[in-house]
């Protein structure tokens, strides 16, 4: 190969390191082998990391494997996991749990990721700085950010309380955010929101970037009001960017598990118990490997149909 | 547009508009960087103050978090300090001032070291495989391409428990539980599937005609990609490579569930972060500060490209 005079890349060094044999048979190449010698890694190394485990958990779903006791004989028991979980009242129990979290986040994400959105498209000086001070959030650990809020949330101690009973005069230990029955499924929408309002915001913005100055021109020519403006273009306009951040958010939110475990671990009682934390106890604390394998497999199915019907419905409202 | 329709532009909000949208917006964002703030200002106290009530705003700096987080000390009686030939060095001074000795370093750089070295190795090689794949995906008629990238996003729909249900079974035969290759090599995997989304969508903005004039010149497809469309992908591989660290430096589950030791990253590594009698709080925000400050500056450098990023390429305005 010919000397290169721009930066040594990546591709620089793997092809310095190919023998000259082979550099020629691959200078050779036609596009079609090209495109599957390039595609081929990447499928193989998910094929290994994450097919191959898929149908492997499948199999441990038929069967009472329990994999801190690798030497229990194997017994094949049909589908009797996935009838226990569909009529476990504490799965059903976890589904409303996650049920509450996915639509109490996402409501909330939308509608201030959306205001926000609005009000920074009126492009105040500054505006750019505050965008990204608000983004901040959403970049950061999950698990970490779970874990310093629990600091926050501490009755005495923390700020939470502390600026709570500031505004409102409630004594700072008279409630936990955390230990409590009846406000811990808020507190992991609460810290959720402050997380992730941004993504919906960011996503937000840029449907709002995308409409084009003529059509509020034509609107303001034929008087339509700010409202009718807003219902009648902003909205239908924004609407495909909002639903797919919706769709964003709603995968995560159902799969969540990090910043909740670190928060409330499911706690108190199993108020937030997420269907992550249940499969979590079940797999890797009480070891039931072919049940949590089953539970597994139904979430993923719900995940993916679920993900699948909303793309569907997510095309239709482009086209419109 | 014209000067003079700007001035009467219906497109611009009115300056009462804009006063209004920007203090609501400040008060939003000042409240959403104080729990920050907070973390950053809890490492500097000392332990008492940081569980002061009330909460103290104004404290005197400490640096007796950072000194705990890195060290891991003993409680001994103040004859058997006396005892010891006097401390060198000022974090020593800090330690025996507390009746404590200094009983060697603690085992936050290790996992700091398994952090960054896991972090880059998966990054690289999901950005290796992710630019070839991407690539192919832009220019050639793959068979099935949709259904092949699809196939490659669904894998991100997985719970990431119900995926380490059979990985940890895996890893297990493989001899892979708590090593570094089996983790870079599980967040290569999550990662790829991010990186040929978004490196699509770079490739596809780059005009094919530049490929084309090369190869009109002789050079072969593999020269052409390499010195024609890699050096035009730059930005966008950077921008990518950035996502693909962060995600693997944030990453929780996994690391909770395939490490214990050896190869432990952060994130499941600061919540037991302990002191004597419960959790030390100023050595967990001095951890939690030294972890998040990267982030923060990545997602400075990243902001044009953030949308993306978090959209998988959907949205790239």
């Amino acid at each position: 190969m010919t000397a290169s005079n721009h930066p040594e890349t990546l591709v620089d060094r793997v092809a310095a390191q190919t023998p000259l044999r082979l550099a020629k048979r691959v200078r050779g190449l036609s596009d079609r082998s090209i495109a599957w010698l390039f595609i081929a890694p990447s499928i193989a190394l998910l094929l290994a990391i994450n097919i191959f485990p898929l149908i492997w958990a499948i199999r441990l779903s038929f069967t009472n494997f329990k994999s801190n006791l690798p030497n229990l004989p194997l017994k094949f028991i049909g589908l009797a996991n996935y009838v226990d979980i569909l009529t476990d009242e504490d799965i059903w129990h976890g589904m409303q749990v996650t049920a509450h979290f996915v639509i109490w986040t996402i409501a909330l994400q939308v509608i201030i990721g959306f205001g926000l959105a609005l009000l920074i498209n009126r492009q105040f000086r500054t505006h750019s700085f505050w965008t990204t001070v608000i983004l901040l959030p959403m970049m950061l650990s999950p698990a970490v950010v779970g874990n310093f809020w629990t600091f926050l949330f501490q009755p005495q101690i923390g700020l939470f309380n502390y600026v709570i009973s500031f505004f409102t005069g409630i004594p700072p230990s008279s409630f936990e955010m955390i230990g409590e029955v009846r406000l811990a499924p808020w507190t992991i929408v609460l810290v959720d929101t402050w997380m992730w309002a941004p993504y919906v915001m960011l996503i937000c913005l840029a449907g709002l970037r995308s409409i084009p100055d003529y059509i509020y021109e034509a609107a303001e020519v034929d008087r339509a009001s700010p409202w009718r403006q807003f219902w009648s273009i902003t909205l239908p306009m924004v609407m495909p960017f909002l639903m797919l951040a919706v769709l964003f958010r709603a995968i995560e939110n159902f799969k969540m598990f990090d910043m909740v475990n670190l928060l409330t671990s499911g706690g108190p009682g199993s108020t937030t118990e997420l269907a992550s934390i249940t499969l979590k106890r079940e797999a890797f604390e009480k070891w039931r490997t072919g049940y949590s394998s089953a539970f597994a497999i139904i979430l993923f199915v719900i995940v993916f149909g679920a993900a699948n019907i909303y793309v569907k419905v997510l095309n239709k409202v482009k086209q419109r | 547009m014209s000067a003079h329709a700007a001035a009467h532009s219906i497109v611009e909000a009115s300056p009462r508009a804009k006063a209004f949208a920007g203090a609501v917006v400040i008060l939003y964002a000042v409240i959403t960087i104080v729990p920050l703030l907070w973390i950053g200002a809890t490492a500097f106290k000392s332990p008492s103050d940081s569980i002061s009530y009330p909460p103290k705003v104004f404290f005197e700096p400490s640096l007796e978090g950072y000194v705990n987080l890195f060290t891991v000390h003993s409680r001994q009686t103040p004859e058997f300090i006396a005892s010891l030939p006097p401390a060198e060095s000022w974090w020593e001074k800090l330690i025996r001032s507390h009746n404590m000795v200094y009983a060697g370093p603690s085992k936050v750089v290790p996992r700091f070291m398994n952090s960054l070295i896991i972090g880059f190795g998966s990054t690289f090689l999901a950005v290796l495989l992710g630019t070839l794949a991407a690539y192919a995906f832009s220019r050639f008629r793959v068979p099935l391409a949709d259904d092949l990238l699809f196939f490659i996003l669904s894998t991100r729909m997985m719970p990431p428990i119900a995926v380490a249900i059979p990985i940890y079974l895996m890893y297990r035969e493989l001899n892979l539980t708590d090593t570094h290759i089996g983790m870079i090599l599980l967040y290569t995997a999550v990662n790829v599937s991010l990186a040929v989304w978004l490196l699509k969508g770079f490739f596809d903005e780059i005009p094919r005609e530049y490929e084309e004039a090369a190869l009109v010149d002789g050079y072969t497809r593999l020269q052409a990609f390499r010195k024609v469309v890699l050096p035009q992908a730059v930005t966008g591989i950077a921008a990518t490579a950035i996502f693909c660290l962060i995600f693997s430096w944030n990453e929780y589950a996994f690391a909770l569930l395939l490490t214990s030791g050896q190869a432990q990253t952060m994130p499941p590594f600061i919540p037991f972060i302990i002191g004597e009698g419960g959790q030390d709080w100023p050595a967990v925000a001095a951890a939690t500060t030294l972890f998040l400050v990267p982030i923060v500056f990545f997602t400075i450098v990243l902001r044009k490209h953030l949308l993306r990023g978090i959209t998988f390429g959907a949205v790239r305005k």
